[in-house]
C-alpha cells in the first residue's frame, strides 16, 4: 500500500512539474501578445496607486483611457497610504457630472487597500511575517477581481499582485494583460519593482518615460512623458 | 508691504526631514545671496526637520517666517518668485507647471537617492537648477534665470493609444 502510494508520487510528481512547466511557458510565451475576447462589454481593470508620485502619474493614465472600454475599474493602494484612493475618488466623482448617471458610476469603480509587504524601516525579521500576509491579501484580491487588465507604475504593493495574476494565467483560471508605466523619476536606472517584471517578463507591455532608459532596456517602449 | 514689490522665495521639504537644507538656507551667506538677487521675503516650509531657523536674520534685511506645514503648498508656490525645493517628482512637475523658477536640492542623507537622477535630467534639460546643502550659495549668486526653458508638460494619449492597439480596440 505505502509501497503504491511512493510509486504513485513518483509518477505523479514528474507530470505536475512538467505540466506546470509547460503552463508556465505558455504564459510567457503568451505574454506580449494581444488577449483574444469578445469585445463586446468593458474590461475589468485593476489600478494599482501608490504615494510618493505614483497616483498622479497613473491618474494621468486613467483619465485619458476610454471609460466604456476599460470598466469597472478596481483601484487598490496600500492600507497606510491615506492620500492615494481619495484622489482616484475624486476623479470617479467628476464623472458622474460628465456621464451623468450616479449609480452606475459608482458601481463602476471600486476602492480597495491592500496590506504592505514591509514599511519603511521594519525588521527582516517581521519583514517575513508581513510579506506573508501581503501576498495572501493580493492573492485574494486578484481572485475577487480577476482583473482583465492590469495598470501599474512601481509602487512595491504592485510585486504580490502582479505575482498573483500571474499565478492565475498558470494555473488557467483567467487571463490580464499587465502593464506597466515606469516613473517619471526614474532616469537611468529601472526601480525594483519595474527591474522585476522586466526581467521575469511578466508585463505584456513596459512602458518607460525617458528614451535613455529605453535604450537601456530594449524590450521597453518609450512614448512620451505622462507628467 | 506695498510700497516696493515684494519677491518672495519658498523653501519647501514637504513631508520629509531636510535639516541641512533648512540649515543653509537660514545661513547668513545664503540669506544675502537671495538678497543681492533682490529678494525680500524667505518663507520656509520645513516638514519634519528638527533645526527652527531664526526669526530675526543678523544684518541682512530679508523678511524670514517659517512654517513646519502649509494648508496649501500650491499657494505659496503661485505667491513665490522662487521656489527651493527638495527633490519630490511631485513637487518638482507642480513648480515647473506654474511656471516658476526652481532650484532643487537634493537630500544626501537619504539611502535610495533616486530622485536626484529627476533633478538632474531636468536640470541638463534647462528647465531648473540643481544644487547640493552645500553648493546652493554659488547657485544662487551664479543662476541665470532668465536661461531657464519652460517645461512643456508630457501627456498619456501615446501611451493609451499604445494599450489600446495592444488589446485590439480600434484607434480613435
Amino acid at each position: 500500500m505505502g509501497f503504491d502510494a511512493f510509486a504513485a508520487a513518483c509518477c505523479a510528481i514528474p507530470v505536475l512539474v512538467s505540466v506546470l512547466a509547460v503552463r508556465v511557458a505558455y504564459v510567457l510565451c503568451r505574454s506580449g501578445l494581444p488577449p483574444s475576447r469578445s469585445r463586446a462589454s468593458g474590461l475589468r481593470c485593476l489600478i494599482v496607486l501608490g504615494s510618493g508620485g505614483h497616483t498622479a502619474e497613473m491618474m494621468n493614465i486613467v483619465s485619458e483611457l476610454q471609460k466604456d472600454r476599460f470598466t469597472p475599474r478596481y483601484y487598490v493602494a496600500a492600507l497606510t497610504d491615506n492620500m492615494s484612493l481619495p484622489k482616484a475618488q475624486v476623479y470617479e466623482k467628476s464623472l458622474i457630472h460628465v456621464e451623468g448617471d450616479r449609480e452606475m458610476i459608482i458601481e463602476n469603480a471600486q476602492f480597495m487597500q491592500i496590506y504592505r509587504s514591509r514599511e519603511v524601516g521594519q525588521s527582516y525579521i517581521t519583514s517575513i511575517a508581513t510579506t506573508l500576509r501581503a501576498t495572501l491579501h493580493a492573492m485574494w484580491l486578484i481572485i475577487r477581481i480577476r482583473p482583465q487588465v492590469i495598470f501599474c507604475n512601481g509602487p512595491g504593493t504592485c510585486i504580490p499582485l502582479c505575482a498573483s495574476a500571474f499565478l492565475l494565467k498558470v494555473l488557467g483560471l483567467g487571463w490580464s494583460s499587465i502593464f506597466y508605466i515606469e516613473s517619471i523619476a526614474r532616469v537611468k536606472k529601472l526601480s525594483l519593482s519595474g527591474l522585476l517584471l522586466y526581467k521575469l517578463r511578466m508585463a505584456d507591455q513596459f512602458f518607460v518615460q525617458w528614451p535613455q532608459l529605453q535604450q537601456k532596456y530594449p524590450r521597453a517602449q518609450y512614448a512620451g512623458r505622462l507628467m | 508691504m506695498g510700497d516696493r514689490e515684494r519677491r518672495m522665495v519658498f523653501v519647501t521639504v514637504g513631508t520629509t526631514c531636510f535639516d541641512a537644507l533648512v540649515k543653509v538656507v537660514d545661513s547668513e551667506e545664503v540669506k544675502q545671496a537671495l538678497l543681492q538677487k533682490g529678494y525680500t521675503d524667505l518663507r520656509i516650509q520645513m516638514g519634519r526637520g528638527t533645526y527652527t531657523p531664526s526669526k530675526a536674520s543678523g544684518n541682512s534685511n530679508l523678511q524670514v517666517e517659517h512654517f513646519t506645514f502649509l494648508p496649501s503648498i500650491a499657494d505659496n508656490i503661485r505667491e513665490a518668485s522662487l521656489v527651493i525645493s527638495h527633490a519630490d517628482s511631485g513637487r518638482i512637475f507642480e513648480t515647473l507647471r506654474l511656471g516658476k523658477p526652481l532650484i532643487v536640492v537634493v537630500n544626501e542623507d537619504l539611502m535610495d537617492n533616486h530622485q536626484s537622477e529627476l533633478a538632474e535630467e531636468l536640470a541638463e534639460r534647462n528647465h531648473l537648477l540643481c544644487a547640493h546643502p552645500q553648493t546652493l550659495r554659488e547657485t544662487v549668486e551664479a543662476m541665470d534665470l532668465n536661461a531657464l526653458q519652460p517645461y512643456v508638460p508630457g501627456e498619456a494619449k501615446p501611451v493609451v493609444a499604445l494599450i489600446n492597439q495592444f488589446l485590439g480596440f480600434p484607434v480613435d
